[in-house]
């Protein structure tokens, strides 16, 4: 009786689901949106940039998050490098298994054959960072530890710089150019994809003792020790081992603070989850007031159906029905009312997710509890709003109704 | 026992305002088995508020109404609303069908009510509209029937439940002469089947129609005649 009742007073029962419907359709959207981007950057973000079990020594944090102040900047510019003498001695001061790597980078040209390619990614190296990248090879080899150790002029590039440069054409044991130097291409890199719309596959590696080392640095400088271990435990030791080397090193006393940086992406992923936590109380703070308002809105429709229609909860008490027969009536309407605002609410939340999903670079992945939430808050909020009007419609009195109008 | 109904001392007053109104001040009465009864008095006399008393729409001041041997006068809410699905039925001037659903759904009513399961509930529906001569009309929505026949379709509805007692609050008063003498031949059909019915009206040849006519005057009985019987 009630989808009757419904169907026959479409445009009314259109506009009292607004609300819960532009809730339900938020709490889909947003939530899937949300999880979509924690997957994406505990997965691809924060791996891509440093994987797990691995920290990086540099001169200044890499993944700064909040404001810096022009103080901080200063003091971090005016530090010291990490030298190529720091990074043995922090690689031979580790105790615990690890693998170690280089790098130096700068962006500049790369050339073949009347071929220019741009922006990309120059990046000198020592042979552990092609296992720390997780970098698989697609073509070709890595380069030796006996080619790191002698810079040879050989060079490992990137699945994009590989087709502009080369196309159809083998790559492997061709020369490229960088700075007019030739260096022989050993190997292509698969390709990496996309971070939030850039290229990861625009970079060449040689060797930090080759040629490079000129241009990517100055002399005997590196812009970061890589290094990764098995587990997050040895993590632990490995960078309390590097920091007590370089402070060491640098002749701090107790007191004074690391004028070097030891991190991970932890920093990273600590931000995103705290940017994750506001907005994950900020959504239901949204959605509560989007469903308080349909609620209210519910309520006053059914107010005013029930008013509509006094004279027909008359006649209907004149044929014997009792107020629990009016109540239950009334509540089901409004609560099927909610329910199906909040079935088309779910049904164009999952549709927005798809699209966000189609249309940028945001994954967007489905939370079924979600659904259920969203669902099951539709109800509770059409039951709750037609609570009153129902107890109003129940409590006619049925000689002054039927005479009603 | 063939007193269906049986009322002493039935007083009704309620607030209007600062004041209050007497509407029935101690009426006695007393209705048999397939009576036909002409409810009959000048506006304000009492008529309206005798028929929801009998009819269990309200309950009265003071005063004691037994309904087929049991004392109603006193009943909760729930229970009162039990007897009125069960043994009346109602037949009013405006038909006070519901207007956005169709004949067979109206006479459904009071079978929901009464919680007939679906299948039993359209079977004997259908019935009732068939014995009111409406049984090719039973989608129609009331807006798509003439009043006579809204007067049947009401007439089946009241009959649904098979109650003791059809009360009528001038049935006719809505209908050209030619329909209302087919409805009051349902009336007349319905009485010879044994039905007993109280009706109301203020037309002499529609009350000349019933067996016993009380009128009703301030709140009292002011006379209760009976035809004398035909040999």
């Amino acid at each position: 009786m009630a989808l009757r009742v419904i169907w026959t007073q479409k445009m009314k029962s259109a506009f009292s689901v607004v609300g819960v419907f532009i809730g339900v359709t938020f709490l889909i959207a947003v939530v899937s949106i949300v999880e979509g981007m924690n997957s994406y950057m505990t997965d691809r973000f924060a791996n891509t940039l440093l994987g797990v079990n691995t920290f990086q020594l540099r001169r200044y944090p890499d993944f700064q998050v909040g404001d810096i102040s022009r103080e901080t900047w200063r003091e971090w510019r005016r530090r010291q490098r990490i030298t190529y003498d720091d990074a043995r001695a922090v690689d031979a001061a580790i105790t615990v298994p690890h693998i170690s790597g280089w790098e130096s980078w700068n962006r500049g040209i790369i050339e073949y054959g009347g071929k220019v390619a741009r922006d990309i990614n120059i990046i000198g190296i020592t042979e552990g960072y092609f296992d720390i990248k997780n970098w698989t090879i697609e073509q070709g080899r890595p380069f030796s530890a006996q080619e790191a150790r002698t810079g040879q002029p050989v060079v490992v590039i990137g699945h994009e710089l590989a087709e502009r440069l080369f196309e159809d054409l083998d790559p492997i044991g061709r020369e490229i150019k960088i700075r007019r130097i030739p260096y022989r291409v050993v190997g292509v890199v698969e390709p990496q994809g996309k971070l939030f719309t850039i290229s990861l596959d625009k970079f060449a590696v040689a060797p930090a003792l080759s040629p490079i080392k000129r241009f990517v640095n100055p002399p005997r400088v590196v812009d970061a020790l890589l290094v990764k271990t098995n587990t997050v435990e040895d993590l632990q030791t490995a960078m309390a081992e590097a920091e007590a080397v370089m402070r060491s090193r640098r002749a701090l006393r107790p007191a004074q603070e690391n004028n070097f940086s030891v991190e991970t992406s932890e920093a990273l992923l600590d931000f995103w989850g705290s940017i994750n936590r506001v907005l994950m109380v900020a959504l239901p703070g949204l959605v509560s007031i989007s469903l308080v308002v349909g609620g209210i809105v519910i309520m006053n429709i059914m107010l005013m159906a029930v008013a509509e229609r006094t004279r027909e909860i008359g006649i209907r008490k004149s044929l014997g029905a009792r107020r629990r027969d009016i109540l239950r009536q009334f509540l089901v309407e409004s609560a099927t009312l909610a329910v199906v605002g909040a079935g088309i609410g779910v049904a164009t939340g999952l549709l927005l997710a798809g699209v966000v999903q189609a249309t940028t670079f945001l994954p967007a992945r489905v939370a079924p509890w979600s659904v259920v939430v969203g669902v099951l808050l539709g109800a509770g909020v059409g039951i709750g709003a037609g609570l009153y009007p129902a107890s109003r419609a129940a409590r006619l009195d049925p000689v002054e109704a039927i005479r009603h109008e | 026992m063939s007193d269906l109904i049986r009322v002493s001392g039935l007083t009704r007053e309620y607030e209007m305002g600062a004041e209050t109104v007497y509407a029935l001040r101690g009426v006695d009465l007393t209705i048999r088995r397939n009576e036909y009864l002409a409810v009959m008095g000048p506006s304000g006399s009492g008529k309206s508020t005798l028929m929801n008393l009998i009819g269990c729409l309200d309950s009265p001041t003071a005063g004691e109404y037994w309904l087929n041997g049991t004392e109603v006068s006193a009943m909760p809410d729930d229970e009162l609303a039990r007897v009125r699905n069960r043994e009346i039925g109602f037949v009013f001037q405006t038909f006070n069908l519901l207007p956005r659903a169709s004949s067979l759904h109206n006479v459904e009513l009071p079978l929901i009510y009464a919680g007939v399961p679906g299948k039993e509930r359209r079977v004997r529906a259908a019935e009732a509209l068939q014995r009111v001569g409406l049984g090719d009309r039973m989608k129609h929505k009331p807006n798509e029937l003439s009043g006579g026949q809204r007067q049947r379709v009401a007439i089946a509805r009241a009959l649904v439940n098979d109650p003791s007692i059809l009360l009528a609050d001038e049935p006719t008063g809505n209908l050209d002469s030619s329909t209302s003498a087919e409805i009051m031949n349902v009336f007349d059909e319905l009485q010879a089947m044994g039905q007993t019915i109280v009706m109301v009206t203020h037309e002499a040849d529609i009350s000349a129609r019933a067996s016993r006519k009380v009128t009703l005057l301030d709140g009292l009985v002011h006379s209760d005649t009976t035809r004398a019987e035909a040999a």
